[in-house]
């Protein structure tokens, strides 16, 4: 059974919705992001979506495109981040990771060799996110003779047609996106509608992460509540390491603290 | 499913966030309806005409060529109006806009001539313009920025990345990833996602079917070549078009900046390697790992890391051949025709120019009747040019 179907199936039995934090590999240092990302699970998250640093993020608003530059400036390379991964993979055996990366990575170290180090780094699943579904055949063939799951987004607008075409593509979980625009987090909060939620449950039995937005615990409820199965939250981490860049334990006692709190908020009892 | 092929060759696609994909379907649906809409077709030919000022002349160059077997004619895009070939596809974006309903355009410029064209096409139309601008490329095109305004459009600065067309590309199409219901996209270039590259291509074709006639008037033959500077391409692939299938070399220029070998030029297509970027499959400069790397050139319309896909496509099957020429040329050749021939060409075209003239030089007895595509007029780039010749009278003069 995948370290995803294990993980949302305990989390099913203890009734608690999934904590996902995102953030960029290498930001601010390659040490640092190692000792975040370890906070982050101590702190409760129920699996990782780590970011490989792209210099054109062009799906990312700015809190996560200044988050890869600040790792790009540190010369980290695509490689280094998979050390980290390994790293984390060794010391993690059970927990989910996936890495949301820009296609031209991929493409450069050549398709069939980046999914043979996923493997070899004992990553779960891959988000494209300058790929759509309709151009992903060809990495997709080679993501599945590596047994890594191919993640999709799922727009809030999505028609069934695109729909019915994702319960074909989707392993592991999918993501739903709160709204339109790129990654930041936002005042209002956003919830998906029940029906939306249902439309989409119709084609596929893939939990439901919602993405784009979420920034505290309220969103979480609201979110679970319109029938995901968790969050995954990047850009309010983030936040939080460009406020105290020169100021590492106070950088990791705040993310702790909020990663605890978002946590908290995913075992709101589900009606 | 596209209604039409997103590739050429091996380059081209559509490699953009999943949420987009809806907004490219209905651009395309409705840009083929157009090609087939008698009607739609009309207006766009009478834009093109009676607003615009098509079709534009092909000039003989009779003193730049002096002495020499060569014979250099300019086709003038620079004498359209807003003064350049931008204002072509434009006209036929703002309609598609139109025809889709969508009330706002989203438009990203480097030199400033897609921004003064697509502000030109949104007061035309009365549509809100957004125009996405390196912080760099403001300064240098204070004189377009300026136009850009007081046709009403609102000139967004880019502040990050390298602050210049890449950076503004980048933007422009986050802007468009949460306008894209009420909003267009409009490229200024034959790059991007599909169908992008098909569409302008499409609006820019008239310059290479005009051409086609005119010198067949003016040499009762064909021309032994056809050049015009390559930044995104759609000059290039506008003049090219009509050529493809015809005996004719075609011959893309990028620019070579300070010099290929200090690393600072814009010349994906002959220094630089296939990649995923801005929504397509295409040449690229980029680093050993992947990451885009900065582009340069004097003329910050030619500044961009990518090119259009059908020119990687062309320079793959040998049909066109891609040079490059650096700034120094460029400038040289920027004079040479303000000089000799009374016309001041864009920073852009110069570069096309510099390389006839090299051709020139190198067989001046031989018979050879060159097309140059004088995509733009010089006017914007008069300032930048002031500043590096007077930095350099000032050294000659501390020698």
């Amino acid at each position: 059974m995948s370290r995803y179907k294990k993980t949302f199936q305990n989390l099913s039995f203890l009734k608690e919705g999934c904590f996902v934090p995102f953030v960029v590999i290498g930001d601010p240092s390659l040490e640092t992001s190692l000792k975040i990302i370890e906070t982050l699970i101590e702190s409760g998250a129920d699996a990782l979506e780590l970011g490989i640093p792209f210099s054109d993020p062009l799906a990312d608003g700015p809190t996560i495109q200044n988050a890869s530059l600040r790792s790009l400036s540190k010369k980290n390379t695509f490689l280094k981040c998979f050390e980290v991964i390994k790293n984390i993979r060794n010391k993690y055996l059970n927990l989910p990771i996936g890495i949301l990366l820009y296609a031209n990575l991929i493409y450069n170290y050549g398709i069939k060799n980046f999914y043979d180090k996923c493997f070899q780094s004992g990553i779960d699943s891959v988000l494209i996110a300058d790929v759509p579904i309709e151009e992903y055949s060809y990495f997709y063939k080679i993501a599945n003779r590596y047994d890594i799951d191919s993640i999709f987004i799922c727009p809030p607008d999505a028609d069934n047609i695109f729909l019915s075409k994702l319960s074909l593509y989707a392993k592991g979980y999918i993501y739903l996106l709160s709204r339109s625009g790129v990654t930041g987090i936002e005042k209002e909060i956003i919830s998906l509608s029940n029906v939306f939620i249902n439309r989409v449950k119709k084609y596929n039995s893939l939990p439901l992460l919602q993405g784009f937005g979420i920034g505290n615990a309220i969103q979480i409820q609201r979110s679970l509540l319109s029938g995901t199965n968790g969050v995954i939250c990047g850009s309010a981490i983030i936040n939080i390491i460009e406020k105290n860049l020169n100021k590492e334990q106070k950088m990791i006692d705040e993310i702790k603290n909020f990663a605890v709190k978002l946590k908290k908020a995913t075992k709101f009892v589900q009606s | 499913m596209t209604l039409l092929n997103p590739y050429f060759g091996k380059f081209g696609g559509m490699y953009v966030p999943q949420i987009l994909m809806p907004a490219l379907y209905q651009l395309e649906k409705n840009f083929v309806d157009a090609k087939k809409d008698p009607n739609f077709q009309k207006k766009f030919f009478d834009f093109l005409k009676n607003y615009a000022g098509r079709p534009t002349p092909l000039t003989l160059c009779n003193n730049l060529t002096k002495g020499t077997k060569t014979r250099i004619y300019l086709k003038r895009e620079d004498l359209l109006h807003g003064g350049a070939h931008k204002t072509n596809q434009v006209l036929g974006q703002a309609m598609l806009a139109v025809k889709m309903k969508k009330k706002e355009i989203i438009a990203e410029t480097g030199a400033g001539q897609h921004g003064v064209a697509a502000a030109i096409a949104c007061a035309l139309f009365n549509l809100k313009c957004k125009i996405y601008m390196g912080y760099k490329d403001i300064k240098r095109q204070s004189p377009n920025v300026f136009r850009m305004k007081l046709m009403g459009a609102e000139v967004i600065s880019v502040e990050n990345g390298s602050g210049t067309l890449k950076d503004a590309c980048n933007e422009a199409l986050r802007d468009w990833s949460r306008n894209y219901q009420k909003s267009h996209y409009m490229i200024g270039t034959a790059a991007g996602p599909h169908p992008y590259p098909t569409i302008v291509k499409e609006f820019q074709k008239m310059i290479g079917e005009e051409a086609k006639k005119q010198i067949l008037e003016q040499e009762n033959r064909l021309p032994d070549a056809i050049i015009a500077c390559v930044g995104g391409g759609s000059n290039a692939i506008g003049i090219f078009s009509d050529f493809i299938d015809e005996k004719v070399n075609l011959i893309g220029v990028e620019p070579a900046g300070k010099g290929i070998e200090t690393g600072k030029h814009g010349a994906p297509l002959t220094h630089g390697r296939t990649g995923i970027y801005f929504g397509m499959k295409s040449h690229l400069m980029q680093s050993q790992e992947g990451q885009i790397e900065k582009s340069w050139s004097v003329s910050a319309g030619l500044d961009f890391p990518s090119v259009g896909p059908e020119h990687s496509w062309l320079n793959s099957i040998n049909r066109a051949k891609y040079v490059s020429v650096t700034d120094i040329e460029a400038l040289e050749a920027f004079q040479i025709l303000s000089k000799k021939e009374g016309i001041i060409p864009a920073l852009e075209s110069s570069h096309a120019l510099a390389y006839a003239l090299k051709l020139m030089y190198l067989y001046p007895k031989k018979e050879q009747v060159f097309i140059v595509n004088l995509s733009g007029r010089g006017d914007k780039d008069i300032f930048t040019v002031r500043e590096i010749l007077n930095k350099q009278e000032q050294k000659n003069e501390s020698l």
